[in-house]
């Protein structure tokens, strides 16, 4: 009898999704915001043609359920609906149809901090704060020496929050989420905030929810971070479930979309997902050895020159070339840029052309890694052309170390060249 | 509407908090803090009787007209103030709105609870006024919050219908100001209703602040009351809260998508 209860009680139901959608009218969202709008718009629909309404799916058809316990990590790209899916999720607003039942007190983490009033002290903060999330007074007060711990703030907690810098600000928000012991807590975006030390502590306050037994939704970009907390993951594209499943797969699956290493120059003048002013772009890149040859795969420890092809469709003035390169699962590897190379570019005619980065030894360990190209203006704080991921970097094996043993991700990212010293204890070779 | 009350009831800690935001960032960084509160009917007050009182002549019921109008503007201020807040209290509040979810009408009453300090303040600049005319009240005045809880109703049913238009027609926001200036000349603050003819006292009563202002002198002066002007009043309060409750219902869903 007893093992029957258990098991029904781990097999609680802790959140039901059925058949989401949500859609938006970009037209209403944007122009309609005054009466006068809305009377041309009658007056157009009596007498003549209606202006045709653009209209958004946000979320189209998505059903899923989550067990009390679990931790579900929600990834996709930018406009893909995490948002949109973890607003209706908390009642912030509703869906245009299916339904979401969710069990306990549902507290959402949506920005940390929200509704934080500037003039009111860290203190006052946390009980106002702490309120509209769903704390009583009496819960805010047992627990305030906690939350003021928490955030390390105790020589300011008495300051407007005016003062405060924005990472103050977060470590304050955070603190009281941690301190909410919602059933349910649902997450975006908030570890991407503070310092690494403080970034750890959020981290560990997750992992404390977790088993606690509570359910956790976890919305980021951080692929490691999902990674690490999550056992499941779904992935959001165009406001559909593309993949449910455990985390690691639906990641890799997530990270293998952008791009794909099939040849050693990648056409990027069709490529989805760019964000940017567009005046100069970049076509097309090219994998090539020191020797000029192009390359499917690199080998690791071997040279890789990286051409990256423009298209400026006009005289563009000191524009920063940028290259970062990313783990399978998006932690940064290193970031180079005119720009960190002290290279003033003073003008880039209208027209095509293209610059190279040069790198003499790739000293990555196998494994697949993405490219993310940048075209920027630093001085006008714009950003003409930025690809996420566009490049997938398949790292083929080497004689790493002079030895033909199989290294690939267990063994790290990076390796240095390096030599052990054994001097005095002796050595056989194997 | 049951579940939606239970709700509201359950959040009710978060109202105090909002309520008392609202009072401590508005007097955070004023130096004359809550002073603020008497100044501005009492100026209004010095500003009427010079020139309705003195030049014109207005009668006011055989009361001291500093202290008919004063008493007129007291109720009539809080009004006018707070219904500018309730109606921006969504829009002030977007950062909220799009962020936590919590019963949304606890934004508009919140707002119309925050005013009523003002309203204490003023009220004890009242009390000085009439030991300054000698005047002893009679005990009806004890029935004077009757009309202060018409006005907060008043103020949160109107409130509520101009709060969530506000969030679709930012019109909203321009016309409040604009009608509580014309609405302090339709209503009996600066003269009696007995001022105007006789034909035009019925269309004044469809202002619910003409039985909230009458009946609140009345209780104060113990001048009487007209019960068909009170009627008229609370009629039309109710109508408003119930309007604007159920239009505020109705749109609430959509606020996140639209603040």
């Amino acid at each position: 009898m007893q093992t029957l209860f258990d098991a029904k009680r781990l097999m609680t139901r802790s959140i039901s999704v059925e058949n989401l959608s949500k859609r938006y009218e970009l037209g209403a969202l944007q122009q309609e915001t005054q009466l006068r709008d809305q009377l041309v718009r009658l007056l157009r629909g009596a007498f003549g043609k209606r202006a045709p309404k653009e209209i958004l799916w946000a979320l189209r058809e998505v059903s899923f359920t989550v067990e009390q316990g679990e931790v579900v990590g929600i990834i996709g790209r930018n406009g893909a609906g995490k948002s949109t899916l973890l607003k209706i999720l908390s009642k912030i607003t509703y869906p245009t149809s299916g339904r979401v039942r969710a069990r306990g007190r549902v507290a959402a983490l949506l920005e940390v901090g929200a509704g934080f009033h500037e003039e009111l002290t860290g203190r006052e903060n946390i009980f106002l704060n702490g309120s509209v999330m769903g704390m009583k007074r009496k819960e805010v007060v047992a627990k305030l020496e906690a939350i003021v711990e928490f955030s390390g703030l105790q020589r300011f907690i008495d300051t407007p929050i005016k003062r405060y810098s924005s990472g103050m600000r977060s470590r304050l928000g955070f603190a009281v989420a941690a301190h909410l012991e919602p059933d349910v807590l649902i997450v975006d975006e908030v570890l991407a905030v503070g310092d690494a030390a403080f970034q750890k502590k959020c981290m560990g306050a997750m992992h404390e929810l977790r088993s606690g037994g509570r359910t956790v939704l976890f919305v980021s970009h951080n692929m490691a971070a999902v990674e690490n907390l999550c056992a499941r993951g779904i992935w959001l594209a165009q406001g559909r479930i593309q993949l449910d499943g455990p985390a690691r797969r639906v990641i890799e699956a997530y990270m293998g979309s952008f791009a794909s290493a099939e040849s050693a120059s990648r056409e990027l003048t069709t490529a989805q997902d760019r964000r940017g002013s567009g005046e100069i772009r970049f076509t097309r890149v090219e994998l090539l050895s020191l020797d000029g040859e192009l390359q499917t795969v690199p080998r690791a420890g071997r040279s890789l020159v990286i051409r990256m092809h423009y298209l400026a469709s006009r005289p563009i003035e000191r524009p920063v070339f940028g290259v970062k390169l990313h783990s399978e699962l998006g932690t940064l590897v290193t970031d180079s840029s005119t720009w960190l190379h002290g290279l003033d570019i003073p003008l880039v005619p209208e027209g095509e052309g293209h610059v190279e980065l040069e790198i003499e030894a790739l000293n990555l360990i196998p494994g697949r890694y993405y490219l993310s190209l940048l075209l920027e203006s630093r001085m006008e704080k714009r950003v003409f052309d930025a690809l996420d991921h566009a490049v997938a970097l398949d790292i083929a094996e080497a004689p790493i170390y002079g030895q033909s043993r199989p290294i690939d991700s267990r063994f790290g990212l990076v390796f240095f060249p390096q030599r052990w010293r054994l001097e005095g204890i002796g050595r056989r070779a194997f | 509407m049951y579940q939606w009350l239970a709700e509201v009831w359950r959040s009710r800690e978060i109202l105090y908090f909002l309520a008392w935001r609202d009072v401590k960032v508005r007097y955070k960084q004023a130096v004359l803090g809550v002073a603020w509160a008497v100044m501005q009917p009492l100026f209004t007050m010095v500003t009427f009787t010079f020139f309705f009182g003195r030049l014109a002549g207005i009668p006011s019921d055989g009361v001291p007209y500093p202290l008919f109008s004063y008493s007129g503007l007291l109720l009539w201020t809080y009004f006018a103030v707070t219904l500018s807040q309730v109606g921006n209290s969504l829009i002030a509040n977007s950062s909220l709105i799009t962020k936590i979810y919590f019963p949304r009408v606890l934004l508009p009453a919140a707002a119309a609870l925050g005013g009523l300090l003002d309203l204490v303040v003023s009220s004890v600049f009242l009390l000085g006024m009439l030991l300054y005319y000698r005047i002893t009240p009679h005990w009806t005045v004890l029935l004077t919050p009757l009309f202060v809880a018409q006005t907060v109703l008043l103020v949160i049913g109107a409130g509520m219908l101009l709060a969530a238009l506000n969030v679709r027609y930012r019109d909203v926001k321009y016309t409040i100001p604009f009608l509580t200036q014309i609405g302090l000349f339709l209503t009996p603050i600066i003269y009696p209703v007995t001022f105007l003819p006789h034909r035009f006292q019925a269309w004044l009563a469809l202002n619910p602040m003409t039985g909230v202002i009458e009946g609140f002198r009345g209780c104060l002066f113990d001048s009487g009351v007209d019960w068909f002007v009170l009627t008229c009043s609370w009629i039309v309060t109710l109508l408003l809260l119930v309007l604007g409750g159920w239009h505020f219902r109705s749109t609430e869903r959509v606020f996140a998508d639209f603040v």
